[in-house]
């Protein structure tokens, strides 16, 4: 019969020989082996003090951004939601009221703006198909809950925060490769 | 009535037994260190510093644990097993010589509790009953895991004990005492006893491990065949004393391999160091010890390296393997003394 791979081994069924049969030289060999393992560097990291560095482009809990004047950039296009693979995104859009100006840079905004972080798989695809630069993924970890619920993140947790010292940091993720690729949107609203 | 020598022997008994139960306790520390770093782990290190706080942690938890008598268990019986555990492993340790005489304002105080005449038989005699606690803790258990648990057991160590006894009986041949005290005071120097009896020290060092029911002979509590051996229906501190009991086990089996085939508490080059005979006294306790922790991490060291056995692989192992060979050391040993050494 052809052999699919080269890894298998003939087994045998041969009688043992007098040293296999009295165990000692293969109880010493594995003694050995556990005594190296004793004595080696273990690559243990110990969490609540050490944590592992993120990579930059790490893909986490989503930041609706805001401009630099603090208007919410998002304008309900609807087109992560259409990208999102995995159905997690869901939106009402509004009309912008005279007077808003200040809260949101387009005509038509976000009333609700809902992420099923259960459902969410952080491919990052909301952020490539974002026409006004609002959704980034950060590298922010989603915290655990009791229940289903909390999981739904609504507009209060997912836009940044208003107080500019305490804007969530995307510069990471605007990779040279990142910045290059977005060159070529054709409505690149964002300077 | 010499009042001083009953106080010192009290006093001493308390130590022992004190130190006896920390090294037990710390050895649960041990064993979890040791598995964990040949695993290329950390072990415990959360409870104080280096997880030293473990044992205690683990032992409160123990206490805390709702404690479970099954209806269909022989009350009796159920609670007398762990007892019988703990007590005969507490037991052995009344005949080790830990150490030397030590002398205070002129009286010799013997760092041994009781030098029996017999005292490796003693040994022998403990170790047998603890095999009851064994048995009839699974026996009133009711359950058909912890019985096939004690019928293994059982018969384990009643196997390895035939082994075992030949091995010593090889040893006396040698030693011409039963004195465990004795044996010790022979054994002066680098006169120790594995250099004479090197196959008895190995057989009776297989035999220990089966004795202590430690792997790779941990049939009797295989957690992967028989839910948990004899202790399948045990829980809070009655579980905790077949495990302790375990521990104390290995200590006091450490303790006899270190005192009959090691020298005991003698180290090499003792006479030349002229130091008083108290601080040598100390010196060679603590050189004892530090056999008995050798030995103790070497059975931890094979416990997390070998496989366990099978259970015909252990009785070939045991009647095909052992006990011929103990035997054949018997003979070997009577020979020779019988032909080139005529004492």
């Amino acid at each position: 019969m052809q052999q699919l791979t080269n890894r298998s081994k003939v087994v045998s069924d041969k009688k043992m020989t007098f040293l296999e049969k009295i165990y000692l030289p293969a109880i010493v060999k594995g003694m050995a082996i556990t005594l190296k393992h004793f004595f080696k560097k273990k690559s243990t990291i110990s969490y609540p003090e050490q944590t592992r560095p993120f990579s930059e482009i790490y893909r986490g809990q989503h930041v609706l951004k805001r401009d630099d004047l603090g208007r919410e950039r998002c304008t309900a296009c609807g087109l992560c939601a259409v990208a999102c693979p995995a159905e997690a995104i869901t939106m009402i859009s509004a009309e912008r009221k005279p007077g808003e100006e200040n809260l949101y840079r387009e005509e038509k905004y976000a009333a609700t703006y809902e992420i099923n972080m259960l459902r969410c798989i952080f491919c990052g695809d909301c952020e490539e198909a974002c026409p006004k630069e609002a959704i980034f993924l950060t590298d922010r970890i989603v915290a655990s809950e009791y229940k289903r619920e909390p999981f739904v993140y609504g507009k209060d947790r997912l836009v940044e925060p208003l107080d500019p010292t305490k804007r969530i940091d995307i510069s990471k993720r605007q990779t040279e490769s990142v910045l290059k690729f977005k060159e070529n949107k054709r409505f690149a609203h964002n300077k | 009535m010499d009042w001083t020598l009953y106080i010192y022997k009290t006093i001493f008994l308390f130590i022992i037994l004190l130190v006896t139960l920390v090294v037990a306790m710390y050895s649960t520390y041990g064993e979890r260190k040791v598995a964990a770093f040949m695993q290329d782990r950390r072990g415990p290190n959360r409870a104080g510093p280096f997880g030293l706080l473990q044992p205690l942690a683990d032992g409160v938890k123990m206490f805390m644990k709702e404690e479970i008598i099954p209806l269909s268990a022989n009350r009796v019986l159920f609670i007398l097993g762990p007892a019988i555990a703990m007590t005969t492993a507490l037991l052995t340790g009344v005949v080790i010589p830990w150490g030397g005489t030590l002398t205070i304002g002129g009286r010799e105080f013997s760092m041994q509790i009781a030098d029996l005449n017999i005292g490796i038989l003693y040994v022998f005699a403990m170790v047998s009953i603890g095999v009851y606690g064994i048995m009839i803790g699974g026996w009133a258990s009711n359950n058909k895991y912890a019985l096939y648990g004690s019928i293994r057991a059982a018969s384990q160590m009643i196997s390895y004990e035939l082994a075992m006894g030949m091995a010593i009986v090889a040893l006396v041949v040698t030693t011409g005492s039963l004195s465990l005290h004795e044996i010790v005071q022979q054994q002066h120097g680098m006169h120790w006893n594995v250099f004479y009896q090197p196959l008895g020290f190995l057989l009776f060092l297989t035999c220990a491990f089966a004795e202590t029911n430690r792997a790779p002979f941990d049939l009797p509590e295989c957690e992967t065949e028989l839910v948990g051996g004899y202790h399948t229906e045990y829980s809070s501190m009655k579980l905790g004393f077949y495990l302790f009991a375990e521990y104390i086990n290995m200590f006091i089996s450490s303790a006899v391999i270190a005192t009959v085939y090691f020298g005991g508490y003698n180290m090499p080059f003792i006479d030349q160091l002229g130091l008083s005979p108290n601080a040598l006294t100390l010196l060679g306790t603590a050189f004892f010890f530090m056999k008995i922790f050798f030995f103790i991490f070497l059975f931890m060291w094979v416990r997390w390296t070998l496989p366990r056995f099978r259970y015909d692989q252990l009785m070939n192992l045991g009647w095909k393997g052992l006990i011929p060979l103990a035997m054949f050391n018997i003979v070997a040993t009577g020979v020779y003394y019988y032909f080139f050494e005529l004492t």
